[in-house]
């Protein structure tokens, strides 16, 4: 129908909801959306150097520095044990700083999107274009991540190369739900429930120590809170500890994207088409 | 992406490019039992190829309403709109496809060059990157901004903006290209630069449809026009025509020192002269806040009929009549306050 596409992979949103679930509303001509913020990121390769470093930092302080006061974790030195945690923290921060933040300003003070509109694109294309930009990003900092982890011991396990498409479904979830909610936002004071949300959820998630210090029900709360499947399935592929109940975190993440897109996809039509 | 120049139209649409018929744009409550607000109450219009077509009107008239809505980024609340003979409620990226648009309020990319903008605009359309190459070297020569190519756009003046904007809408060689209020907030040299690139765009064959509360800027671009007030059409027709359905040849302006009550007493005299049937016979007066006007087909010697019945203005100026007065008699307001 177009010879537009780029010849990326096909984006995790638009496999997952498939065509029709964006009907009317578009989605082919997302990939456009990437190489817009490409050629935009192209002179600000700093900033995307630094959303690599910052786990990096993390493993060398927390895992390696701390690891050193600590023995084995859960039957593994603390660094392993640490490593995946970050990992998936950092796809999450990612994925939702680009969802929160980015979208909020071109959206409300840019017009980027009211720009965009005004062409053949459609609110689907934007939704599916930023949720796949924020998911590529973040696979970027996530295979350096991973590189870094292979060399310094830290991987066990040869499922570990299912990490990456498992840090594209988290950046996917948090992607989707972050772009969902920044619909919602009126000013730049809520993105302080952003932080509010993720902080906690970075601290007590199991990324640093096994849920298993907790009370029943505390267990129960971090349990059902998504940065914690995140967790649990990046570790067991770098560990190689996998079995069938990881299967319930991978969908877990999926339908919390999903119905994060579909949000996303809804309200930003009620937004932008007015 | 052949399909976006492909001119795949039924004969019949030839003739109307936009075609509106009670069409209505009617925004929901903004709270809770708050009252809904319609903005465009049941307009008719057509748009024909080749021509400048104009909505004339103050703020708030529901100009920008019908812009986005022919731009299919405005859903049609009630009443028929076909654009390019496509109905926006099912084939808007089509329509999108063939339509240029200039938003009142600047949307260039600020994170892209001048350059880049253009590009990357192209690439939204579909366009191959050779084809945009090309065409964005002749569009940034056609609004004078070539040698600023590399730059970025924030340091750009509100004039070069509003051309890089009109050069960007061009990109995809529209058929038809809106604009809403194109060079509002711009400086008068920067204004005529871009009605100067907007009737070269006319005399190329591009139609043109744009909004505008200045009256020389319509009487300047548009070959027919409607006058909006309120949602609705008060007017349609030529500028020339309106102004001599509605208005007299000339104007006589009379001014008063202010708060001195000279302008009230002067009211009453002026009405004696109105079809008075002697030389200087007026039609019309209308008081404005600070001034009075005085419609007729000979302003001077309205003026010396006004001195003669013992009214002494403190200046006074007579003048043709324009689309102002147009608006002016329509509605009882000026176009801009």
């Amino acid at each position: 129908m177009t010879t537009t596409e780029l010849p990326l992979t096909t984006p995790l949103a638009r496999l997952l909801l498939g065509r029709r679930a964006f009907g009317p509303l578009g989605g082919s001509k997302a990939p456009v959306l990437i190489e817009r913020n490409m050629v935009v990121y192209r002179r600000l390769w700093l900033m995307l150097a630094s959303g690599f470093f910052e786990p990096l930092f993390y493993l060398l302080s927390i895992g390696v520095g701390l690891g050193k006061l600590t023995g084995a974790v859960d039957g593994v030195p603390y660094t392993d044990y640490v490593a995946p945690g970050l990992l998936a923290v950092s796809a999450m921060n990612g994925a939702v700083f680009d969802s929160t933040f980015n979208v909020f300003f071109k959206m409300k003070y840019a017009k980027t999107y009211d720009a965009m509109l005004a062409t053949p694109l459609r609110v689907g294309d934007i939704a599916v274009g930023e949720i796949s930009w924020a998911q590529l990003r973040g696979l970027i900092y996530s295979a350096a991540f991973l590189a870094i982890m292979v060399a310094m011991g830290l991987v066990h396990s040869w499922w570990a190369l299912l990490a990456l498409p498992v840090t594209v479904l988290i950046g996917f979830a948090f992607g989707a739900v972050g772009m969902a909610c920044t619909t919602f936002m009126r000013s730049w004071q809520d993105f302080d429930l952003v932080t509010l949300a993720l902080m906690p959820m970075f601290l007590f998630s199991g990324a640093f120590y096994p849920l298993s210090v907790y009370s029943h029900w505390i267990r129960v709360l971090i349990e059902a809170l998504p940065l914690y499947h995140g967790i649990d399935l990046l570790r067991a592929l770098t560990l190689g500890r996998v079995h069938v109940g990881l299967l319930w975190d991978v969908l877990y993440l999926m339908v919390m994207g999903a119905i994060g897109a579909l949000v996303a996809g809804r309200r930003l039509e009620r937004l932008l088409l007015t | 992406m052949a399909q976006i120049t492909s001119p795949e139209l039924p004969p019949a649409v030839e003739t109307a490019l936009i075609k509106a018929a009670g069409l209505r744009k009617v925004f929901p409550p903004t709270r809770r039992g708050g009252d809904a607000f319609t903005a465009v109450d049941g307009i008719d219009f057509e748009v024909r190829r080749g021509e400048v077509f104009g909505f004339l009107g103050p703020n708030g008239a529901g100009k920008s309403s019908t812009m986005r809505m022919i731009g299919c980024v405005s859903p049609v609340s009630a009443g028929e709109l076909t654009i390019l003979g496509m109905d926006p409620r099912v084939d808007s990226s089509r329509i999108k496809a063939r339509l240029g648009v200039v938003p009142q309020e600047d949307s260039l990319d600020l994170e892209l060059r001048v350059r880049e903008n253009l590009l990357i605009y192209g690439r939204y359309f579909g366009l191959k990157r050779a084809e945009i190459a090309a065409r964005t070297a002749e569009l940034l020569d056609f609004v004078q901004l070539a040698d600023r190519a590399e730059s970025t756009v924030e340091p750009l003046s509100g004039g070069m903006k509003r051309r890089l904007t009109i050069a960007r809408s061009l990109i995809n060689s529209p058929e038809i290209l809106i604009l809403d209020e194109p060079t509002t907030g711009l400086d008068p040299q920067a204004r005529h630069v871009v009605w100067d690139r907007l009737f070269r765009l006319k005399q190329a064959g591009t139609t043109l449809v744009l909004t505008t509360h200045y009256m020389d800027e319509a009487e300047q671009l548009c070959d027919r026009l409607v006058v909006m007030d309120h949602g609705r059409i008060a007017a349609e027709g030529s500028p020339r025509d309106l102004i001599e359905r509605y208005s007299t040849r000339e104007v006589l302006e009379i001014r008063f020192a202010p708060g001195s009550g000279e302008q009230e007493a002067a009211v009453a005299k002026a009405e004696g002269l109105v079809h008075s049937g002697e030389r200087g016979s007026i039609e019309r007066i209308e008081e404005l806040p600070d001034r009075i006007l005085l419609y007729g087909a000979d302003g001077e010697a309205a003026l010396a009929a006004v001195h003669g019945s013992g009214i002494t203005p403190l200046a006074s100026l007579v003048r043709r009549s324009s689309l102002e007065d147009v608006f002016l008699h329509l509605t009882g307001r000026t176009l801009v306050d």
